[in-house]
């Protein structure tokens, strides 16, 4: 069985981080389901090709397309949503095609601790033994998730892509070295296995809806909240958000190749010419070039502009999950390696100096 | 206050990745190496505590021989000592086995607070800050932007009380308030990195780095079976020529191709 942790939001929202790894779900199940001791339908799925094959079966309204193993497969997910009060979250992800959702309910689990989330969610999985944990890779579960799994001494894989079959071995494909690399990792160790995706790496219109709601039932678990050592107060917002850049068409975004601060002029110029917002990865907010509400990637903005002009980017991951939905991604770096590349439409490999003013002079005309 | 400090040596940005031979590890002697960037603000947090606070920062290091070169840029730094945990399978080793590492030399010396980077720029399990934590029986906060420490008066008999500020998603924060010891990973950004003066390069040389060994027993959690170069997800058309070539044909493919400005 494959367990998912749904993730909340502070006001009790459900994060759309976990119909993502819903859908992780259910592709890993496919995957699984392919394996002939577990299904008896005629799966059959190439490594690789996952997230089409099932992104055709999404697409589909019925069930016609889907083989009797795909579906006994995708009704082993169990969706576990931790809280103290989840019931209309629980109900709104039981639309998915999943055996049951179950609630774990706790008044100490009204605010997030680190010491409160794995104390239940370790009774929890004890209880339920799944063979793998999915999880969102968000800001809280990097906070509990290595806790959980150092804690019943069991792998856990982050930042992860992409399942697929390596022989006869699941793999889970995850970025290294700042996405300059790629690797294949096969999880060692007894189950369950722990997976935390990373967000956006699915697409939440690819989720297969089940033909009638989800069983929701709730399980008990014992938190002891004389144990939670942290004790959080309410969140908040530095500032008010003055700048909305996910309301921008065209946006020029600044990254370590600028070099220092005289030089964010020059991309102010350009971003004037071509009726652009200015942005930067989180270097140069750091270093207090930009204010800190320019930062686009996982620790500021997320945008999706018409354009993306990255200067200097190389393109880390926690800067790429915050523009990857842009329609066109334009990348100038001197470096052909760097992994904006990867997601750039056009790309122009040289110093950034040089070209900036004659793009500058070119919109001119 | 005692403070360790968890550093990794990775490698520098300009790096190009080599594979080895059986492609499941870079070449390692192809590389050059730096300082862990979120590990450089933990160092840089924990020697301004000692200044406001009093005590030794500690620097903690698991890796082989070559990471002395990053002990002795924090010695440099200001820090006190450092811990050598030795071993040349610490340069793959997954977050289970360097935090194994780092808590069997740290656990004898009772550190009041622990702090690293949020994640390593080579691996990027954002893992060892936290399952150190947990191997010491210490609470632990991540992705801490500000730390404040409430040191007890003096004879009062309370316990020095920690308030950090955690970074949440999409520009919140959170102010978590937990007892010391604990342990916390520092995000990017937190403060304003020093540098190593020729002072306090003459001075690391007489500092104390003691060595550690891995303790028996630790085995690996993740099984790299295969690193590449990532397949492109989109195909990048690369325009080329001189500078002003290059930007005239990007004007013309943004106007007529892609229509993203007038």
């Amino acid at each position: 069985m494959i367990l998912v942790i749904a993730e909340q939001h502070s006001g009790g929202k459900l994060n759309r981080a976990t119909w993502e790894t819903i859908v992780a779900a259910q592709q890993l199940a496919s995957l699984l389901g392919g394996d002939a001791s577990l299904s008896g339908g005629d799966v059959s799925l190439s490594s690789g090709d996952v997230s089409r094959s099932s992104g055709d079966v999404s697409r589909s309204s019925g069930d016609v397309s889907r083989s009797s193993g795909d579906r006994a497969s995708a009704l082993s997910i169990t969706v576990l949503v931790p809280g103290a009060s989840v019931g209309s979250v629980a109900a709104e992800l039981a639309a998915a095609e999943v055996h049951e959702v179950v609630t774990v309910e706790s008044a100490a689990l009204e605010s997030y601790t680190p010491d409160g989330f794995t104390a239940a969610l370790q009774d929890a999985i004890t209880q339920l033994s799944p063979s793998h944990v999915l999880l969102p890779h968000t800001y809280q579960t990097r906070d509990f998730a290595p806790k959980l799994a150092a804690r019943m001494d069991r792998a856990l894989l982050t930042d992860v892509t992409a399942s697929k079959t390596a022989g006869s071995e699941i793999a889970f494909v995850r970025p290294m070295f700042q996405g300059k690399l790629t690797a294949d990792v096969v999880p060692q160790g007894p189950a369950p296995h722990f997976v935390a995706f990373q967000i956006g790496a699915y697409r939440v219109d690819q989720v297969v809806k089940g033909a009638a709601p989800a069983a929701v039932r709730a399980l008990s678990v014992t938190v002891d909240a004389s144990a939670i050592r942290e004790k959080p107060e309410a969140p908040f917002q530095q500032a008010k958000q003055a700048v909305d850049l996910s309301q921008a068409e065209r946006i020029v975004s600044v990254g370590r190749g600028i070099k220092e601060q005289a030089n964010i002029a020059l991309a102010q110029k350009l971003a004037e010419a071509l009726g652009a917002e200015i942005a930067a990865s989180r270097p140069i907010c750091d270093a207090g070039w930009l204010p800190m509400e320019r930062q686009v990637g996982s620790s500021g903005q997320t945008v999706a502009p018409k354009l993306y002009l990255a200067l200097g980017i190389s393109g880390a991951i926690q800067h790429l999950v915050g523009m990857k939905g842009s329609s066109t991604v334009v990348a100038i770096n001197k470096d052909p390696d760097a992994p904006i590349f990867e997601i750039a439409d056009y790309g122009i490999v040289g110093d950034l100096f040089e070209i900036v003013p004659a793009i500058i002079e070119a919109v001119k005309h | 206050m005692k403070i360790a400090v968890c550093i990794k040596q990775v490698p520098t940005r300009e790096w190009q990745p080599r594979l080895n031979d059986d492609k499941t590890w870079i070449r390692d002697q192809d590389a050059s190496f730096e300082m862990n960037e979120p590990d450089a603000y933990a160092l840089e947090e924990a020697l301004r505590l000692k200044e406001k606070h009093g005590g030794e920062v500690v620097v903690c290091s698991a890796g082989p021989a070559r990471v002395s070169q990053v002990i002795r840029e924090a010695l440099a730094r200001g820090a006190d000592r450092a811990i050598h945990v030795e071993d040349d399978g610490l340069a793959s080793a997954d977050a289970f086995v360097t935090s194994g590492a780092l808590a069997g030399a740290m656990q004898d010396e009772q550190f009041d607070l622990t702090l690293t980077g949020l994640q390593s720029d080579d691996q990027g399990f954002a893992q060892v800050g936290v399952i150190l934590a947990e191997r010491l029986g210490q609470p632990h906060a991540t992705i801490i932007m500000e730390v404040q420490v409430q040191a007890p008066s003096a004879g009062s008999g309370q316990a020095a009380t920690l308030r950090v500020k955690r970074e949440l998603e999409g520009g919140w924060f959170q102010w978590v308030a937990m007892p010391l010891p604990a342990v916390l990973t520092i995000q990017s950004g937190i403060n304003q990195l020093r540098y190593a003066t020729l002072k306090g390069i003459m001075a690391a040389k007489k500092k104390e780095v003691r060595k550690a060994a891995v303790p028996a027993g630790l085995a690996g959690k993740q099984k790299i079976v295969s690193l590449y170069v990532p397949e492109k997800g989109k195909k990048t058309q690369l325009i080329g020529g001189s500078p002003a070539e290059a930007a005239k044909e990007l004007v013309r493919r943004l106007r007529d191709e892609a229509r993203v400005i007038a």
